[in-house]
């Protein structure tokens, strides 16, 4: 059985809905990536440095970081030489194999949130500006309110102008109760607050927006640092999922910020927002592969029911869907 | 990090070359190489990269470099050169409408910074230009985006114009403009929604607020941090309504911001300003040299120099020189200077202008204790007059004193003391030198 049949089969018994949202935010990645790969592969018959270095340019062209796209080149490279291929088209199986690979390097790597009953849970949200940390509480709160949790919002960014209000509207739209201080005040006692009330409540989970801040503002990241030990002092284990909001767009600088997160915050996990939007989700792939932090879930749309949990194999589905279709198509020829 | 600086790889490439004698074609190809990566990196899109390289290695391999007797150096300044060049050459200033008011147009994607962006233009009309300008809330979509920018126009003391959420941008904006006409305001600032260079609906009603008030200023508001991506956002943006300028925002980040690159290439458009802050007076107008050395990772020299002219007085300066060299130098000027120095931004910020800092082994997760320099300013300030203008009074009943005073211990009072005197002899003998010596100095080198 062909490597994308077995895929396939292993997809389709997931659920066509899902499915198709995934092929819907991401067909621009799959056009330009997929596209361009199979583009060259025409293009070129034969199997030279030009060949590579085309490659290598598609692969950049998709946010792949550089240094992993060098490695994923050199490797492809290697076992072009290694078996003897001079035509392209021989090659094209080894590259995909190869970006799957990249993709699903950690099958053992826990995709799911650390979110369990009978305990109290704390999301803890955190990124640079403008990546979309309160819209996507806003999406995941709505999420556990569908699964019939009780949820917290905790208004953790008291900097931004608007943002409280930004977050209360989310709070009234998707129908759970908001925990905030005035503009200005520190996060964590908000989040402090947050927590005790959600004891009061009984609620099952708290999410805590911060404000947005640039990885190398030291004091900053000593606050979010703050904000994580008075998280810690409250609630043993807790928090039990730091989320490292990214947005798609963003090139090489996204490692710089999942480096420095980590460090201050200890991050668990990764939202990559805006993949509806972009014609890259390249980025992905660089962090895995170069920081083993696990993507959880992905933004795909403004839409409250548009975040979706992170499927590496769906992921790989909808990047080379073209290709599979068309080996069936070979197939039934 | 994998990055290291393009001068320190080209070094290294070039340093193999040492005693060779001369450098071939294949030399310069090597570089090339590094250049090509060194972009790539700082996300200049790989298109941009491409046409850039021919060009530089036309260049390169003319007799200029191979010639030259430092051809790393001479490489970088042939990139540096083309780079800045690239970018547009010198600083655009904002469009001023023959007819006030102007009408600015804030455009771009989510969470690329609009709302802020605007915010500080309009204070930088104000405060710098002494113009009176209209903010202008035309996002209604994002909750609270409006609140936002009522919140930001407060702060500024700003007038800002909103109908709510349930009117239409297109008629938001038309009603401002009548507005701003009517109230003599001679600046229109339209903040408007972001959303994707895909979404024809909302580009369509872009459209339409352009057709309606006819904009002086289309201003792209682009993400320095943007990667590959930047190319097609500019592009679609651009063709759709003919941008007159481009903010880059966020770049007080450790970007190195190669989407500014791409978007110029691609786009045609100046860059006019750059966002470097949270706070609402940082925005700067952009400078393409400077903005060369920082996607080659050279630092950022003219920026400093920069900083410390707008801070310095320049007759304090020559009087403190004198004062320097004649060790007349007294607490009070300590205490200014360090006043000097905290206006010019946060310590971080100024070193990590300094080229070569940012390589340098441990500097680069260099805290600067901040709480530091207030500690030793308030042992400054826990003296006498008399004591700050003649140290040498201070004794052990003094030191106790001041130490109570500042909240500090006695061992940082004479910790400060000896620094004190230590740099007064070391400024004494810098001072003397200066005079002999006073043509080596300026003139911006290259860090090798």
């Amino acid at each position: 059985m062909s490597f994308f049949k077995k895929l396939k089969e292993k997809i389709s018994n997931k659920t066509e809905e899902v499915t198709s949202k995934f092929k819907d935010g991401l067909s621009k990645t799959r056009d330009s990536l997929v596209g361009k790969v199979e583009q060259l592969v025409r293009q070129y018959k034969k199997v030279d440095e030009e060949f590579f270095e085309e490659l290598e340019e598609i692969l950049i062209a998709s946010d792949v970081g550089v240094a992993t796209v060098m490695e994923l080149v050199d490797d492809v490279r290697d076992e072009a030489k290694k078996h003897a291929i001079e035509n392209t088209a021989d090659l094209q199986p080894i590259l995909s194999e190869k970006l799957v690979g990249l993709l699903k390097n950690d099958e053992t790597q826990q995709t799911g949130l650390n979110v369990e009953d009978g305990r109290l849970n704390i999301i803890l949200f955190v990124g640079v500006n403008g990546v979309g940390k309160t819209t996507t509480i806003g999406k995941m709160a709505h999420m556990f309110k569908q699964q019939g949790k009780k949820v917290v919002l905790a208004a953790g960014d008291t900097f931004r102008a608007g943002a409280i209000e930004q977050l209360e509207v989310w709070g009234e739209r998707v129908g759970v109760d908001v925990i905030k201080h005035q503009a200005g005040s520190d996060p964590a006692a908000v989040i402090y607050d947050a927590i005790q009330s959600a004891r009061s409540r009984d609620a099952d989970i708290v999410l805590c927006d911060t404000a947005g801040r640039l990885q190398n503002k030291v004091n900053l990241m000593n606050e979010l640092n703050k904000v994580v030990r008075v998280i810690q002092r409250e609630v043993p284990d807790a928090p039990h999922e730091v989320l490292l909001v990214l947005d798609a767009t963003t090139g090489q600088n996204a490692l710089n910020q999942a480096r420095q997160f980590s460090e201050a915050a200890s991050v668990s996990g990764i939202v990559l927002t805006k993949l509806d939007g972009t014609a890259k989700g390249g980025i992905v792939i660089a962090i895995r592969n170069e920081l083993n932090i696990p993507v959880k879930y992905v933004g795909l749309g403004e839409k409250m029911d548009d975040l979706q949990p992170f499927d590496a194999e769906q992921f790989v589905h909808a990047l080379f869907a073209d290709v599979m279709e068309e080996e069936q198509e070979e197939k039934n020829a | 990090m994998a990055f290291e600086g393009l001068a320190n790889r080209l070094q290294e490439t070039f340093s193999k070359l040492r005693g060779k004698g001369k450098v071939s074609e294949n030399d310069v190809n090597d570089a090339m190489r590094e250049v090509r990566l060194a972009l790539l990196e700082a996300d200049v899109n790989f298109k941009v990269v491409k046409n850039f390289i021919k060009k530089v290695k036309e260049r390169a391999v003319g007799q200029e470099v191979l010639k030259s007797l430092t051809p790393g150096q001479q490489v970088i300044k042939v990139v540096h050169d083309e780079l800045t060049d690239l970018m547009g050459g010198e600083q655009v200033k904002i469009a001023v409408a023959p007819k006030a008011p102007t009408i600015v147009m804030m455009v771009g994607l989510q969470g690329a910074g609009k709302t802020t962006t605007t915010g500080k233009l309009a204070r930088y009309l104000k405060t710098s230009q002494n113009r009176k300008p209209l903010l202008v809330a035309c996002d209604i979509y994002r909750p609270a985006a409006i609140k936002q920018l009522e919140v930001l126009g407060e702060q500024l003391d700003i007038p800002v114009f909103s109908k709510g959420d349930k009117v239409s941008p297109v008629e938001i904006a038309r009603e401002a403009v009548e507005y701003a006409k009517e109230q003599h305001l001679d600046y229109v600032l339209l903040d408007t929604a972001g959303r994707l260079h895909i979404d024809e609906e909302l580009m369509n009603e872009l459209k339409d607020i352009r057709s309606t008030v006819g904009p002086h200023e289309i201003l792209l508001v682009v993400d320095a941090m943007t990667g590959q991506d930047a190319v097609n956002v500019a592009e679609s943006f651009n063709s759709q309504l003919e941008l007159t300028g481009v903010v880059l925002t966020k770049l007080d980040g450790d970007t190195r911001g190669g989407a500014a690159l791409s978007v110029k290439a691609v786009t045609g458009c100046p860059i006019k300003f750059a966002g470097m802050g949270e706070k609402m007076d940082a925005l700067e107008p952009f400078h393409p040299d400077r903005m060369a050395s920082r996607i080659l990772g050279m630092g950022d020299v003219l920026s400093l120099i920069e900083k410390a002219q707008a801070n310095v007085d320049e007759e304090k300066a020559k009087e403190m020189e004198r004062k320097l060299r004649k060790a007349e130098f007294t607490f009070e000027d300590f205490l200014e200077q360090m006043e000097q120095v905290k206006n010019m931004g946060p310590l971080e910020d100024l070193i990590g202008m300094i080229p070569g800092m940012n390589k340098m082994k441990g500097m680069k997760n260099l805290n600067v204790d901040e709480k530091a320099l207030a500690r030793v300013e308030a042992i400054i300030k826990s003296m006498t007059t008399e004591e700050k203008r003649n140290p040498g009074i201070i004794n052990a009943s003094r030191r106790k004193r001041i130490a109570k005073g500042s909240g500090t211990s006695l061992q940082e009072v004479n910790r400060l003391l000896k620094q004190f005197n230590d740099m007064k002899k070391m400024m004494k003998q810098f001072g003397n030198m200066q005079g002999k010596k006073k043509k080596r100095l300026g003139g911006f080198k290259f860090p090798f």
